[in-house]
């Protein structure tokens, strides 16, 4: 099974590539969008779910919204879905506002993340109930099936009934029953929530090379930041109803935009501090904690001198030395408190004089190692001026 | 302190010596014997055995005397009064039943009577379980006391108290005719609209509870995928709801069903003269005519008649038991 799988996956990588490498719709300007926020609220009783939102998914995207349980995002799905209207804006698919159009009638498909695949009826009947709704010929119905089956590889179990499935199965019936009727955008609810770790490793190749091989733009739910970091073209990052960033997974990652961003995504120490210094290409930092200045990069967003800021260091851009380097104008010194090995990384927590915790990541690359780091070390931390992100909020 | 004994606990321990003495005494070997026969006890006891007195005395015959019937085992006589009483059992009072057209009248009137019911049940009660299944948390355990609320009244009394509604000078007609609807009084109580009229208000209940408890499991998501595969509301209730609703339909249809069958209150104080319900025939016959035997053959016959949608019922749970394995 794992091997027909990989065979699948060489087959198609050239056309990934391809595909791939070089989509950016949203930089262009003459770009039509195919999904459409205009300013939409949905406003519950006692709360904003999303809040005066706008958000444009070009064709073919591979987009996902990502943030923490109850930040919008499911509400966000359900109102292209038609489960929820919008208090206020409208959400437009293609040239059409959708408002008002029920559920049945709008050409979007959704996975859900219970799967809700039918008890009583086997996965054959259950991928079929879409074509069967729309009065699609039996014998095209029959041909669409098994086409679909192959697809997903489950064609022997097309006569199980969903409870004499595994996990990976359902997810893959449900999966199925949704982009049979190759709708316009296919919306996936957590799709790889429920399963294990290895299989949604697995399962998200799978759902990437599955999307660039249909042709279909797919909105992704999730609150897992992997899996959006390894699917998406784009990614938003919600909080509270609202987007913070819009960005591919890298920039997300690299260049997040605000405080909130670079702690949701991966790990990241922070170090607060003052503007000192504007140059022409760097600024000097001086550190809240009083232990000296930080040198970083300027960024896109111009600094005053005297602006409060944060410095946000990612942990494995972050170098460790037993002596203290002179050839930096950037070192935080402390002594190490913890030590978390992974066997690829070495995770180093170092405790700095002022008591901050700070995560330092170092790649284990060589078997072993002289003279290792210990408990109660005392240690340098060195980065260059680029690794450091200045966040003004 | 009765927790299960750790295993560091010291051999001598008070609790490893409990959890010894109940793994070895036959004592008790013979209460866990007895805790899964005593349902099958109860129905030896309770059941069983009056079918088989009731049986006995259908293939007896009717007497003035006391009890009714001839023969009696005669248990002085030993085994030759068993013997003496069974060579004199016949099945004539089987036969006197296909003789006379009354008796397969009341049992199809029956029959009749407790199918149209069944299916009044279902339409009135699916729409209130569905209602509650459906209403906010909150209100479920309000909603679920109402209907069993009635319970708390006798039900001979909620009978009678339909009577009172039903009646030529009664509740309803003093209603409709005050409002101008009709201007003579409908002649309800005493025909079986009234008899469906207070079965379906006396069942309600056994409809309702059952279904609501399949409907409240019942995954909403599973009709919000329905209408996203393009399945308009009306069409996924047929397609999805009620295919997931059948095991509380036939549950709900076969606890109205059964009893109503053999339902005797509610005809004989609601219907009328040529209402015929079987079990108002068995009563006549048992204290009318003081037939003992002809009485217990039909109350055999009806059993019969109930068994068979129980089998069906079983059997249809049992196949699709099978299914889903």
């Amino acid at each position: 099974m794992t091997n027909v799988r990989t065979d699948a996956r060489k087959r198609d990588s050239l056309a990934i590539g391809a595909v791939r490498r070089d989509f950016a719709p949203w930089l262009d300007p003459a770009a039509k969008p195919l999904i459409r926020y205009e300013a939409v609220t949905k406003q519950y009783s006692d709360f904003v779910a999303v809040n005066n939102l706008t958000l444009n998914i070009y064709e073919r995207e591979f987009f996902c919204l990502l943030g923490p349980s109850g930040c919008g995002k499911t509400t966000l799905m359900r109102m292209l879905a038609g489960f929820e209207e919008p208090t206020a804006g409208r959400i437009l698919l293609g040239d059409q506002v959708v408002s008002g159009i029920p559920p049945y009638r709008r050409p979007v498909n959704m996975m859900f993340q219970s799967y809700a695949l039918f008890p009583h009826m086997n996965v054959e009947k259950n991928i079929a109930f879409g074509l069967v709704q729309d009065g699609v010929p039996k014998n095209e119905i029959a041909d669409r099936v098994a086409e679909t089956l192959r697809l997903v590889q489950l064609t022997p179990f097309a006569r199980r009934k969903p409870d004499q499935l595994s996990g990976g199965q359902r997810q893959r019936v449900a999966l199925a029953r949704a982009l049979i009727k190759r709708p316009k955008v296919l919306l996936l609810d957590e799709p790889l929530g429920a399963l294990d770790k290895k299989l949604r490793s697995e399962t998200q190749f799978e759902l990437m090379d599955l999307q660039v091989n249909l042709g279909m733009t797919f909105l992704v739910v999730t609150h897992d930041q992997e899996e959006a970091m390894v699917m998406a073209d784009r990614v938003a990052v919600m909080d509270k109803g609202t987007i913070k960033q819009i960005a591919p997974p890298g920039q997300v990652y690299e260049q997040p935009a605000s405080r909130y961003v670079a702690e949701f995504i991966g790990d990241v120490n922070i170090i607060e501090g003052k503007i000192a210094e504007v140059g022409e290409h760097q600024v000097r930092v001086t550190r809240s904690d009083g232990a000296g200045t930080l040198l970083i990069d300027l960024q896109n967003e111009p600094v005053s001198v005297g602006q409060e800021v944060a410095v946000a260091l990612r942990p494995e851009k972050l170098v460790l030395h037993r002596d203290l380097p002179t050839d930096t104008p950037n070192v935080l010194s402390g002594d190490i408190w913890d030590i978390g090995y992974l066997g690829d990384w070495t995770i180093y927590l170092v405790q700095l004089a002022s008591g901050q915790i700070v995560r330092v990541s170092r790649a284990n690359s060589r078997r072993f190692v002289e003279q290792p780091l210990t408990w109660d070390d005392k240690v340098h931390i060195t980065f260059a001026s680029e690794a450091g992100v200045l966040l003004t909020h | 302190m009765s927790h299960i004994p750790a295993s560091d606990s010291p051999p001598d321990s008070p609790s490893t010596q409990i959890v010894a003495s109940a793994k070895a005494g036959p004592g008790t070997r013979l209460v866990r014997a007895l805790v899964p026969a005593l349902p099958f006890i109860w129905l030896l006891i309770f059941f069983l055995t009056p079918f088989i007195i009731v049986f006995k005395m259908s293939l007896s015959e009717p007497a003035t005397a006391q009890p009714p019937y001839v023969p009696v085992i005669d248990w002085s006589e030993g085994l030759n009064g068993l013997l003496d009483a069974l060579s004199q059992f016949n099945f004539e009072n089987f036969t006197l039943l296909t003789d006379d057209w009354l008796y397969a009248a009341s049992a199809l009137s029956s029959l009749r009577i407790a199918a149209i019911s069944t299916i009044l049940l279902l339409l009135v009660g699916f729409p209130m379980a569905y209602a509650m299944a459906k209403a906010p948390e909150k209100h479920k355990p309000l909603l679920l006391m109402m209907v069993i609320l009635p319970f708390w009244t006798s039900f001979l009394i909620r009978v009678y108290a339909w009577i009172g509604i039903l009646k030529p000078e009664g509740l309803l007609n003093m209603v409709l005719q005050g409002i101008g609807v009709i201007d003579q009084p409908l002649q309800i109580l005493n025909t079986d609209t009234a008899i469906f009229i207070g079965v379906v208000y006396s069942y309600l209940p056994f409809m309702v509870l059952p279904l609501y408890a399949t409907l409240d499991k019942l995954d909403w998501t599973l009709l919000e995928a329905a209408q996203d595969l393009g399945c308009p509301p009306w069409r996924a209730f047929w397609q999805v709801t009620v295919p997931l609703a059948l095991p509380g339909i036939a549950a709900g249809a076969l606890l109205c069903f059964i009893p109503i069958v053999g339902e005797y209150v509610i005809p004989e104080l609601l219907g009328g003269p040529d209402s015929l319900m079987i079990g108002k025939t068995l009563s006549d016959e048992f204290f009318r005519n003081r037939d003992w035997p002809l009485a217990s053959a039909v109350a055999v016959v009806l059993l019969i008649i109930v068994i068979g949608p129980v089998m069906i019922f079983r059997e249809l749970e049992t196949r699709r038991l099978e299914k889903s394995r």
